[in-house]
């Protein structure tokens, strides 16, 4: 007991401050991904709702291949694709080397494509609930159609959206353990490595188990308040 | 500038990997189902020093990431060896293989009980009741109303836990399992080429959930024959 007191310690040689650094480190990956994957799951939602063809069509697509296919095989996509890419541009300068991507920004690329998947299905179907009587009460009121999207729809779509967006984050925080693949040294992969270090795997997982399940936890508070903020002074059934 | 002749070479190197993907995922999927159903049957009475366990069990197994349970079963547990073999079952997780079907079974379990939790709550009260009047045993409601019922309900939800599961089945990859995601990487880093390697191995995992997909839906509408689909 005293051992794992002294493993994850904070004092000189303890592992607690490397670990509790990481997850802050996990934590801006998922949100800053969550964050990208809302443009890109508001863009396919609105390509979904189109009624042209081409957007409609490319936003299916998108959203069937990145929901179909395994995260890890988007993430090797990302970081091998970009990096052979930036390798090759790299020989045109002179250089001779493998030339990686940055392992934090394809992290949050990657988070953000695959979220974004997820979170234009959640969007696309929010939309939907929203009551037709409120884009004509719009028209009414000669509204132009960016205000009506800001001021009366986007606001009631949100009240539909949270509870899906709430399991996509949930998705999103454990997805964010994948990036370790890459090298970025995010929880997960600073477990690996104090693991390594210290022979001592199954404390250190189960303390990066532990720590994601806090992060997991505390984070859905957070949806679960806004839910309630959403859905103020509406009768619920 | 598409080059058909690459895919026409990586196709069978990929295709080689989908024996392995779909065993664990019909290992897990099977084993998890049983256990599921074990565990929502099991929180269908009111006593806490049963259901408080489960709802633990099931807490920690969604809100953990299954890299880091594959990892704590694979790498943590090995550290017990000892006593794992003083039991006799260090066969199960000296192999990468029986890890990765076990973690994956595990997060089965959480995630189909909390389904299959949802849809035996679906079933009408009424349903139970007249089973009661009509002299049914608790057994013999649960195994001709309840269940068929609940099971059939659950089916979509199902469907898209199979999905989950088939792209869960990628990360045994990491513990040195080479299914399909294992091979499109060593691929990548045998001819440098991401995005021929991911879009033969992906339209190899789509071809497969299509498949499976379809197969419960077939499942469904065979189940429910009164129901005019759209």
């Amino acid at each position: 007991m005293t051992n794992i007191m002294h493993i994850l310690g904070f004092q000189q040689g303890g592992w607690g401050a490397a670990l509790l650094a990481a997850s802050s480190v996990t934590l801006a990956l998922s949100v800053l991904g969550f964050i990208l994957g809302a443009a890109l799951g508001a863009t396919a939602a609105a390509g979904r709702l189109s009624s042209r063809r081409v957007p409609a069509w490319l936003a299916h697509v998108y959203g069937t291949v990145f929901r179909g296919v395994p995260d890890l095989l988007t993430i090797y996509l990302l970081y091998y694709g970009g990096s052979i890419a930036l390798t090759q541009i790299g020989t045109l300068f002179g250089s001779d080397g493998f030339v990686g991507l940055p392992t934090f920004a394809t992290g949050v690329l990657a988070i953000g494509i695959i979220s974004g998947a997820y979170q234009g299905e959640v969007y696309r179907g929010a939309y939907q609930a929203v009551d037709r009587g409120q884009f004509e009460a719009c028209k009414a009121l000669g509204l132009s159609r960016y205000q009506s999207l800001r001021l009366v729809i986007v606001p009631q779509l949100m009240r539909h959206a949270l509870p899906g967006l709430g399991n996509v984050w949930q998705l999103v925080l454990k997805d964010s353990a994948l990036i370790s693949v890459i090298g970025l040294v995010e929880l997960m992969r600073q477990a690996q490595i104090g693991a390594g270090s210290t022979r001592e795997p199954f404390i250190f997982y189960v303390a990066a188990a532990a720590l994601y399940f806090v992060i997991a936890v505390v984070t859905a508070s957070v949806f679960r308040f806004s839910e309630a903020r959403a859905w103020r002074g509406m009768v619920h059934a | 500038m598409i080059d058909f002749a690459f895919f026409l070479e990586i196709i069978p190197v990929l295709l080689a990997g989908l024996p392995l993907t779909l065993l664990l995922t019909t290992a897990s999927m099977v084993i998890g189902f049983f256990l599921a159903l074990l565990l929502a049957l099991a929180q269908q009475g009111n006593r806490r020093i049963v259901i408080w366990p489960i709802r633990a069990f099931v807490a920690v197994f969604r809100g953990t990431p299954l890299l880091v349970q594959i990892f704590l079963i694979y790498y943590g547990l090995g550290q017990f060896r000892p006593s794992l073999q003083a039991i006799g079952i260090w066969w199960l997780f000296r192999e990468p293989y029986w890890c990765a079907i076990v973690a994956l079974s595990l997060n089965e379990a959480a995630y189909g009980s909390e389904i299959l939790r949802g849809a035996i709550k679906a079933v009408p009260r009424g349903l139970t009741e007249a089973a009661t009047a009509s002299g049914m045993s608790k057994l013999l409601t649960l195994r001709l109303i309840v269940l068929p019922l609940a099971l059939r309900n659950a089916i979509p939800n199902y469907t898209n836990e199979i999905i989950l599961m088939v792209k869960g089945t990628s990360l045994a990859s990491i513990i040195t399992l080479m299914e399909i995601t294992g091979i499109a990487q060593g691929l990548i880093s045998q001819t440098y080429r991401a995005v021929e390697v991911f879009v033969a191995a992906g339209a190899i995992y789509l071809a497969l959930n299509f498949a499976i997909i379809s197969a419960l839906n077939a499942l469904e509408t065979r189940l429910t024959p009164y129901r005019v689909r759209a």
